[in-house]
């Protein structure tokens, strides 16, 4: 199903500076659409994390916002590197950030265990040497 | 049902240029410049005054009441801002303004700063309670009150349930000058000396209570020359009963925080910087923070649009006087009896004021966000202002509002004239051959 509204943001590799932009934009975006409260919320937290994750461990990505009259849905979709051990890159406090990321306060572990926790719906692909995809479903009402 | 919006930031017609400078400066982009001049949108103003202090030609005023209103009254009590204190370089103790009040025609006056002594306690004891949304938000700033209102509709919860100390004040005043010298209540007149239009507003509109027992405001900026003489005079009454250091600490940034929550409290000052940590606080990112205490003006209420004195002037007078004061804090100050005696709790819910929302229907909404990012891809994205809107961005957004058209941009029309003089010459061209 096509969704009704979607929008989408390049994230680059090791771009500090304007990370956070896209997701405080989604966050914008639906609250003009008219998407408040719990799930407005959790979509910001998600989206946040799932924007510092392009930054600090892939090569660069898209992330995708789609509105469905049901759910919003985020996508986010990166060119590489992959993660080799998805089970371990779940669990809390595991962490691959490096030093620059570390010293920003980035890198607790906590990225991929707070979007599954956010998320109503959570779906997380990868082959490394090609890429990850993630993409998770917030239910409206 | 719904009251008529009241606003005590106004446009002055006649004195507006219809430049950008207010325009650019909203923190809540409420200003739009349309055929010559500045017009605020009652939805999305928060009367937080920004305007007034960047417009050059004075064209954005705050309407406060003036001092020969309190002659409507049989007696009119003054309920000084502690900001007030502030005004006064090397002032020593607030008494001394508090004389200069009565000097001038009250017939008595209530430390606002009483009431935030008491607000303080009754603060305190709310945080005694479990559950509490984290962080609770102070509500004594009315502009973040509404900000908050405004764009911030889901954080409503979080906000305190308190009454603001002007409230609190004009309350107890009122009650109590009606009991000590037997008169009838609505011969006596509260009068709020404000630092700030927001505050005129929420006596206009209160927030989070029916009515407000507060009958004027009027601003520091016009009772500071009239208290001045008498100021310096240093005439001192013995029989008062003062606020605290901490009561009068509220009127600069982190003093109620100081009051309230020292342990794990967060303030934060200027419109700009508190939507900032409004931001993190919606996406749960400060859910460890007790309390939140956001003051619109930079420096606090002491940067109030309505002083005379400069906020860091003034900050510091306040600061060398409460370092003065006796170290005696509301807690031991207010008696359990007081507080149970007179309302400090709301009465009344906050309401979100939504003015984000581009239509009530969702998938109207998202057609209409659709199209503004079309029309913003046609845009150059300079943020000139030249058409009226803040940004290219909310232009867009009136465009589809259906407030403009793509044409009211000079960028797009000029290259619009361009293409036409082009079309032109060959006509004429041809013409020619």
């Amino acid at each position: 199903m096509e969704p009704m509204y979607t929008g989408s943001y390049q994230v680059a590799k090791d771009d500090y500076t304007s990370a956070g932009h896209a997701s405080a934009d989604i966050k914008r975006q639906l609250k003009q659409i008219g998407v408040s409260g719990d799930v407005l919320r959790r979509v910001a937290v998600a989206s946040y994390e799932v924007e510092l994750n392009l930054v600090i461990h892939s090569l660069g990505g898209e992330l995708t916002l789609n509105v469905y009259p049901d759910c919003v849905q985020l996508v986010s979709s990166d060119t590489g590197p992959g993660i080799p051990d998805l089970a371990m890159a779940m669990k809390e406090g595991y962490s691959t950030a490096n030093e620059t990321a570390r010293s920003m306060g980035f890198g607790a572990g906590m990225g991929l265990p707070n979007m599954k926790r956010n998320a109503d719906e959570f779906n997380i692909e990868s082959t490394v040497g090609v890429g990850t995809t993630i993409t998770m479903g917030f239910h409206l009402r | 049902m719904e009251e008529r919006p009241y606003h005590s930031v106004r446009l002055a017609k006649e004195l507006c240029k219809g430049c950008t400078n207010c325009l650019k400066h909203c923190p809540t982009e409420a200003i739009r410049v349309r055929g010559g001049r500045a017009h605020i949108l009652d939805t999305h103003c928060i009367d937080c005054g920004e305007c007034i202090r960047v417009c050059e030609n004075h064209a954005k005023v705050a309407v406060t009441d003036p001092l020969s209103m309190i002659k409507e009254f049989k007696y009119a009590i003054a309920l000084p801002a502690p900001t007030l204190y502030g005004q006064f370089r090397g002032l020593t103790n607030p008494e001394y303004v508090i004389e200069a009040l009565r000097c001038v025609g009250f017939a008595d006056v209530y430390e606002v700063a009483r009431g935030a002594d008491i607000v303080t306690r009754a603060i305190r004891e709310k945080l005694k309670q479990p559950d509490l949304p984290k962080p609770l938000i102070s509500s004594a700033c009315p502009a973040v009150v509404r900000l908050i209102q405004v764009r911030f509709p889901d954080l409503l919860d979080n906000v305190i349930d308190i009454r603001q100390p002007m409230e609190v004040a004009a309350t107890i005043a009122k009650a109590e000058f009606v009991k000590k010298n037997n008169c009838a209540p609505e011969d006596v007149g509260c009068f709020f000396i404000t630092p700030c239009p927001a505050k005129m507003t929420a006596i206009r509109r209160p927030l989070g209570q029916k009515k407000s027992a507060v009958d004027g405001a009027i601003s520091i900026l016009e009772m500071y020359g009239q208290l001045l003489p008498y100021v310096e005079k240093m005439m001192r009454d013995p029989s008062f009963q003062p606020a605290t250091k901490y009561g009068v600490a509220w009127s600069t940034s982190d003093g109620e925080a100081n009051a309230v929550c020292p342990g794990n409290s967060l303030s934060v000052d200027g419109i700009n910087n508190v939507i900032r940590v409004l931001e993190e606080v919606e996406n749960y990112k400060l859910t460890d923070l007790t309390y939140f205490e956001g003051n619109a003006c930079l420096g606090g209420c002491v940067g109030g649009p309505l002083t005379f004195e400069n906020n860091y002037v003034a900050k510091n007078t306040i600061r060398q006087m409460v370092n003065q004061m006796p170290e005696i804090h509301p807690d031991r100050d207010v008696p359990t009896s007081l507080l149970n005696k007179y309302p400090t709790k709301n009465d009344e819910e906050i309401l979100p004021r939504d003015a984000i929302k581009l239509d009530e229907n969702m998938a109207e909404a998202m057609k209409k966000m659709m199209r503004m990012n079309e029309i913003i891809e046609r845009l150059p994205g300079y943020d000139c202002g030249s058409c009226g809107s803040p940004t290219c961005r909310t232009f867009a957004e009136d465009i589809v509002r259906g407030y403009c058209t793509e044409m009211d941009c000079v960028h797009i029309m000029r290259d619009k004239l361009k293409i036409m003089a082009q079309q032109m010459l060959e006509i004429a061209q041809t013409e020619r051959s």
